[in-house]
């Protein structure tokens, strides 16, 4: 039976944490996933798990904790946030490139600056490109679920990659909602314990890691870790078949939502699903063919289920919340409009960046994004492609 | 969503309001019902006004957003009817209820018209007198029970000795302070 509990997003995250106990906790505390090493660290002081907390003095350091106690053959984990992260950002080329599969809990939050503590994606979206896998959630017990098949995906042997489970900062990180926990044992069966073949502590056979790769090797280097990222697709869809027979929750690389005969949808990550979800039953109550889709893999990226998922939708607003500043949208709408590209009928595609600083996005917004599209499917005009929602008296709005 | 009832505090931040709405969230769990609380973070400094939010339902809401709309607000420091606009979306089939040694009919018209109900409670004189401090999340959260009845009374009372139990299990001795804070509170609420 499953236990009916109410937690927030973090204390989702740590209890996920403590159920599968780790060997290493690498600990720096940064706004919103603060909580996490807090609440973990109580559950060390209690001896409720035999964990190895080490509290380091920089984000830099907590990845390369990480990254040390994963070559020596421990399983290892932290926690970060927006400047945390951003931190790191040199040291998570280096726990993918030499194929560690740490798990890295994500409360995500803008990056500075101008100094703000509140959500967006940019922090995990700026690191898109380092080589983890990255999961995203619309709520508690998605942050929670998504957790504990994190490992059983970064660790199988055909991909050993590691693994960011990312949530919003504040929004999910700090809310309160129900939520159904899974029993000790069966997270413990279900996660099962680390044996990578090769490791440098408690193994006849000797290795060295982190050497300097010539030009001769490193090319190839660089094609297995692209080919663990695809073969990432297959064990991410296995895990959630095993996750679905123990929970009964179903999980993909996205779900779809009232999509099956949708004229326009909704492309997006985050919290604000839920929100979209309770735009789409509205609409859908009014008669209009509105749909969502809730992107919960953006790396490795699904672009032919996506694509597949798009294919009979006329027009679509792609939804980022953090800003790449490349001019012409954000990097969902970049990864989503390439991947349709090959369709026989592309449909019309927009971007609409929102919610950045934790920029609040209710109902009446995602509204405003479907009455957009309406529009576009209407008089067959397209209109800007890149658009800002929510900020004020900078232009007219497009959205 | 006409199960739906959405709660909004008004507080400054060392008052506990945030607390206040996550015990609601317990008490609330605690009955069988759907529940979110959460904090809406701005500058994070003692006395800065803070906002905190309930949703409470008999299926999972998925909104997200913060409240813009709300079934009832509860304002926990008076100062704060100067400087926001605490019924802001507030619907008239609800309530406001203050923290006030005033009497409703004193602060309606502090209210830009407001036409629903308005309610005070002493939060001061009752956490003075029931816990010798003034903590006046505790009150305010039995104040709102009461007014909205969005939880059972009684179930509450009942469920709230377990929650302080839990809460302040290193200081028993503040959880019959509380109990008796929250029972004043229940019946000294003033409707106008």
């Amino acid at each position: 039976m499953a236990i009916r509990e109410r937690l927030s997003g973090n204390e989702a995250v740590a209890f996920a944490m403590k159920q599968i106990n780790p060997d290493v906790f690498a600990a720096f505390p940064i706004t919103p996933s603060t909580e996490i090493p807090q609440y973990f660290a109580q559950y060390a002081a209690d001896g409720k798990v035999d964990t190895e907390f080490v509290t380091v003095e920089s984000e830099h350091s907590s990845m390369s904790t990480c990254i040390g106690a994963e070559a020596a053959g421990a399983r290892a984990i932290t926690a970060t946030s927006s400047c945390g992260l951003a931190y790191m950002y040199e040291v998570l080329y280096v726990a993918a490139s030499m194929r560690l599969p740490i798990v890295m809990a994500v409360a995500n939050r803008a990056l500075t600056g101008p100094i703000n503590i509140n959500n967006d994606h940019s922090d995990s979206m700026g690191a898109r490109d380092a080589g983890w896998i990255q999961l995203y959630a619309e709520n508690n017990q998605e942050v929670y679920d998504n957790y504990l098949q994190a490992m059983p995906i970064g660790e199988d042997p055909e991909v050993r990659l590691p693994v960011m489970v990312c949530q919003d900062g504040f929004i999910t990180s700090h809310a309160v909602e129900n939520i159904e926990l899974v029993e000790d044992e069966l997270v413990r069966d279900f996660v099962g314990e680390y044996n990578p073949e090769a490791a440098l502590v408690g193994r006849e056979q000797p290795l060295a890691v982190g050497p300097y790769d010539t030009c001769p090797y490193y090319m190839e280097h660089k094609v297995q870790q692209a080919e663990a990222m695809k073969n990432a697709k297959k064990r991410i869809l296995e895990v959630a078949a095993a996750f679905e027979k123990m929970t009964g929750r179903k999980y993909s690389f996205f779900e779809e939502y009232r999509m099956e005969d949708a004229e326009v949808a909704i492309v997006l990550i985050g919290s604000t699903a839920g929100t979209a979800r309770a735009e789409v039953d509205a609409l859908r109550a009014e008669g209009k063919k509105v749909g969502m889709i809730k992107v919960r893999v953006f790396r490795p990226f699904p672009a032919e289920e996506l694509a597949a998922a798009l294919s009979h939708v006329k027009a679509v607003a792609v939804m980022d919340k953090s800003e790449c500043f490349a001019a012409d949208g954000g990097p969902l709408f970049h990864e989503v409009r390439s991947a349709c590209y090959d369709l026989e009928n592309r449909p019309m595609m927009i971007d609409v960046v929102y919610g950045l600083g934790g920029r609040d996005c209710a109902t009446e917004d995602i509204e405003r994004v479907y009455n957009r599209l309406m529009k576009m499917v209407e008089t067959g005009d397209r209109g800007p492609v890149y658009n800002h929602m929510g900020q004020r008296d900078l232009r007219e709005p497009t959205v | 969503m006409s199960t739906m009832t959405e709660i909004r505090w008004h507080g400054r931040g060392g008052q506990g309001a945030k607390t206040a709405c996550l015990l609601l969230a317990d008490a609330a769990f605690a009955s069988g019902k759907y529940v979110q609380g959460f904090p809406e973070y701005g500058p994070e400094r003692m006395r800065a006004p803070i906002t905190a939010y309930n949703r409470i339902s008999d299926t999972r809401c998925t909104i997200h957003s913060n409240i813009y709309h709300p079934d009832y607000v509860v304002v926990v420091d008076e100062t704060l009817l100067k400087s926001v606009d605490v019924t802001a979306g507030l619907k008239e089939t609800g309530a406001i209820i203050i923290n006030s040694e005033r009497s409703p009919e004193e602060l309606r018209p502090m209210l830009g018209g407001y036409a629903g109900r308005v309610c005070t409670i002493d939060a001061r004189k009752i956490s003075e007198e029931a816990l010798g401090r003034y903590f006046p999340n505790t009150p305010m959260l039995a104040a709102v029970v009461k007014v909205s009845g969005v939880v059972d009374p009684e179930r509450f009372v009942q469920d709230m000795r377990a929650s302080f139990q839990h809460k302040f299990a290193t200081k028993p001795q503040v959880i019959e302070g509380n109990m008796k804070a929250l029972q004043m509170a229940m019946q000294q609420v003033r409707e106008g």
